[in-house]
């Protein structure tokens, strides 16, 4: 009981954490102007490029994190570790790697070039893919090759005996599983990408490629149409939340099958097998690895150059990530059901802007809005991560709590000790990724902090933007491969803590 | 022990406020940046003034409009003229006190409210490295070849992107949105603000992009590059203005006013051009830098008043958008 009472606490506090600046918005907005033929060109874009981008994510995550949990290779912990990195960079550094890439003047283009070829142009709706596959990939690989590693290792050595290989053993023991990830994983990207915006114009080659979000940034920043603005707001979010209910409709309770909680490797069968996997790894390390390798080409140099300040404001940006990491996990643990995890979503599901100017108007009635600013940042951090632990950590938490609830209701263990020597213990792994991930996203984000007002509280994104917006586009580089490294550098202790002695 | 000392100085803040008097200056975030023109300005005037000059940077005309007259701001410095008829109808501002027939504009100042303290005209810039023709008017973008594009910025979503597209209206009229199918084909892409298509433009993706003519001398001055070059279009260029102005439910209205005069001054001036990398708005060309009174500058300007540009800006981006979706 005490468990069904704190999630819905928890899940209260979020619901209300999320909707009252939306509700806020709306009651100060008088009447805005109605919805135009370029805001449903914009609904149009915005569903497109998101469908496909969570479709194409996942139809590349299956054969790939197939291949990573098969092959035992020297450096596999790296990789594994290192294909977070995409999803967690802040957004102008991806776009930079990617550019520096795939661009007009990218190492493609110029690799094509030394052979007479014209350089191909990846500005439209190919670049808009382009770029959300290179940041939601590894994120569908990391939840894919979680539910490889959740397949109970009875089926797996009763598969064995069988003799099922190949195909035979997709259909039987793996497609079931995938059944169950890839509705969460298709679900999330789908909501990641509904509010890209600055990508989307960017790689999307000029307004074909406008999306909801610059349409509510439209409403807010330019024409002051709050309540444009909230209607617009709203319409995104419905279409998050019926994502988020379909999914976790279709992807319905984990597999009532009690284990014996030992791992296996998987049986290797054959070298086309092996051939094919390494392909699969090899591209991705590439498809993955080269933009972020162009990244740290490109700004190394000019570390020595940066100021202090710019060090400080990592500082700043290292306290504020671990703080809303604490909050995320303590919110997130209570909440990891089925409907735990459709309530966690809508913190993804509300446009960060109209978020922040609800905020805004509340906190306004009983303080400065400008002291609250880091407490601003470090629990909209904490709600917007949210939906990707809650993506990760439900799973595995669903899996615990069928395989032991009985054995501990047997020995009586009290809600402390099942915490303490059942549930945390076994969900570490999955914890130490979302920690990580959590920690990541809270390095980078810039926010909605810009309306509360920041002066020396500058974090090291905003510090990054301010290096570009005075011409210092070298310093601004440098300061992305320190954001880079941090971001990763956290993300992978997180993420080893949680994977340290564990065979997955 | 950071919340220690961050309380401490929090503490230490509020104890020195008690004595001294304290001016709010909202701004933009670029602007109070470290390598932006407030710090510098921040110490001149408290030199002068014995008072605390604050900067709170952010979103400026969106805040003060959530926050309404209640704002604790006494200034607001850095909105533009495209967003001053928006502004000016909150009834939030009062009238600047200064002398228009003082600063020194390419065009007539009449306006009592927002008080101009730096400018520049919009400008293409490009990498004369890559392109090797001057470009003197919209045509020649037209005639570029196709490894050669242009980064603009969105006006839905950036000043600078609004400005040329306001230029582009008042340079074609009716043909605006035939100029605009005309060019984008010579567009690489459209990005959400400055600081995207700039970078852009630097890392050699773009050969051509949205900027200002003042943008060059950051380059010569701080880079000794005098590779990136402000095309000078004969038909003239869209000016672009920066602004203060005071708010009219400030409680220390002297101050306020003080600060205002200091923006007309010798002193603000003279910070202006190696920190915001644009002209002054009240010093004739003689007292500039050397390297901003060497560059090209059009010969005359192109410009839509604040009643033209709130007319025309709903139609004139429908056009763009229009054009540029095809």
């Amino acid at each position: 009981m005490a468990h069904r009472i704190v999630a819905i606490i928890t899940g209260g506090l979020v619901a209300v954490l999320v909707l009252a600046p939306l509700v806020t918005v709306w009651g100060w907005a008088q009447t805005g102007r109605a919805i135009g033929a370029g805001d449903w060109a914009a609904l149009r874009f915005t569903l497109l490029q998101s469908v496909l981008s969570a479709l194409l994510s996942c139809a590349l995550a299956v054969p790939l994190a197939r291949a990573l949990v098969r092959r035992r290779f020297w450096g596999r912990e790296w990789v594994m570790t290192a294909l977070g990195a995409p999803f967690i960079l802040p957004v102008l550094i991806a776009v930079m790697g990617v550019l520096a890439v795939f661009g007009q003047n990218g190492l493609v283009n110029r690799a094509l070039g030394v052979f007479g070829v014209e350089p191909v142009s990846i500005y439209g709706i190919s670049g808009v893919l382009l770029v959300h596959v290179f940041f939601n990939l590894p994120l569908a690989t990391r939840m894919i090759v979680q539910g490889w590693s959740r397949v109970p290792a009875e089926h797996l050595r009763l598969a064995g005996q069988l003799g099922l290989r190949g195909w035979a053993m997709f259909r039987v023991v793996e497609w079931p599983m995938l059944m169950r990830v890839l509705p969460s994983a298709l679900g999330i990207i789908f909501v990641i990408c509904l509010s890209s915006f600055a990508v989307a114009l960017t790689l999307g080659g000029g307004p074909r490629a406008t999306t909801l979000e610059l349409a509510i940034y439209q409403a807010f920043r330019y024409d002051f149409d709050l309540a444009k603005a909230a209607n617009l707001a709203v319409i995104q979010a419905a279409l998050a939340g019926a994502a988020a209910v379909i999914t976790v409709m279709i992807s319905g309770h984990e597999s009532v099958s009690n284990t014996c909680d030992r791992a296996v490797f998987w049986s290797h069968d054959g070298w086309p097998a092996a051939v094919w996997d390494s392909l699969w790894i090899v591209a991705a390390i590439a498809f993955l690895g080269l933009p972020i390798a162009m990244v740290v080409a490109q700004g190394i140099t000019g570390i020595a150059s940066l100021g202090g300040s710019v060090w400080w404001a990592a500082g700043r940006s290292i306290a504020i990530a671990a703080v809303s990491t604490a909050l995320c996990l303590a919110l997130a643990l209570p909440l990891t059901t089925r409907w735990g995890e459709v309530i966690g979503t809508a913190g993804l599901a509300i446009s960060p802007l109209v978020l922040g100017a609800g905020l805004f108007l509340i906190i306004r009635n009983f303080a400065n809005p400008f002291d609250w600013a880091l407490v601003v940042t470090c629990v909209l951090n904490a709600v917007l991560s949210l939906p990707f632990v809650l993506r990760i950590l439900r799973p595995p938490a669903e899996t615990i709590r069928v395989n032991y609830t009985r054995l501990a209701q047997s020995l009586r263990l009290g809600p402390t000790a099942w915490l303490r020597w059942v549930f945390i213990p076994r969900l570490r792994q999955p914890l130490g990724f979302a920690a990580g991930v959590t920690a990541a996203l809270s390095m980078g984000d810039l926010g909605v902090i810009v309306l509360f007002g920041t002066s020396e509280q500058a974090t090291l994104p905003l510090k990054i933007y301010q290096l570009m917006g005075a011409y210092r586009m070298d310093q601004a580089a440098a300061g992305a491969v320190v954001l880079l490294a941090l971001s990763l550098g956290i993300f992978a202790i997180c993420d080893y803590w949680g994977r340290r002695d564990v065979k997955d | 022990m950071k919340y220690l000392s961050l309380a401490a100085g929090v503490i230490f803040a509020t104890a020195a406020a008690a004595e001294t008097p304290v001016l709010n200056v909202y701004a933009p975030d670029y602007f109070t940046s470290e390598w932006g023109p407030g710090p510098s300005i921040e110490a001149a005037f408290e030199e002068t003034c014995a008072c605390d000059l604050q900067f709170s940077a952010g979103d400026l005309l969106p805040r003060l409009m959530l926050e309404g007259p209640s704002t604790d701001a006494d200034i607001v410095i850095g909105l533009n003229t495209d967003v001053t008829a928006k502004a000016r109808s909150t009834g939030l501002f009062a009238a600047h006190g200064q002398t228009n027939a003082d600063l020194d504009l390419p065009i007539d100042w009449t306006d009592d409210v927002f008080l101009p303290f730096n400018w520049s005209y919009v400008s293409f810039v490009y990498d004369a490295t890559r392109v090797t023709t001057p470009l003197t008017g919209f045509d020649d973008l037209l005639n570029l070849p196709d490894n050669q594009k242009i980064v603009i910025q969105d006006p839905r979503t950036s000043i600078s992107g609004l400005a040329l597209v306001l230029w582009v209206k008042a340079t074609y009229g009716d043909q605006a949105g035939a100029f605009w199918q005309r060019l984008a084909p010579h567009i690489l892409t459209v990005t959400k603000g400055w600081s995207e298509a700039y970078g852009l433009f630097t890392d050699g993706e773009a050969a051509v992009v949205l900027s200002f003519n003042t943008s060059p001398a950051y380059h010569i001055v701080a880079e000794d590059d005098d590779t990136k070059r402000a095309a000078i279009f004969e038909a003239g260029h869209y000016p672009y203005f920066e602004l203060a102005a005071k708010v009219a439910g400030t409680d220390q209205p002297e101050l306020a006013d003080q600060f205002m005069a200091f923006v007309m001054s010798d002193a603000f001036q003279s910070l202006i051009p190696m920190t915001n990398w644009s002209y002054p708005a009240a010093q004739p060309m003689s007292d500039w830098p050397q390297a901003f009174a060497d560059l090209p500058i059009p010969s005359q300007a192109v410009y839509m008043d604040e009643a033209q540009a709130a007319d025309l800006r709903d139609t004139a981006i429908e056009e763009w958008r229009t054009a540029l979706s095809q």
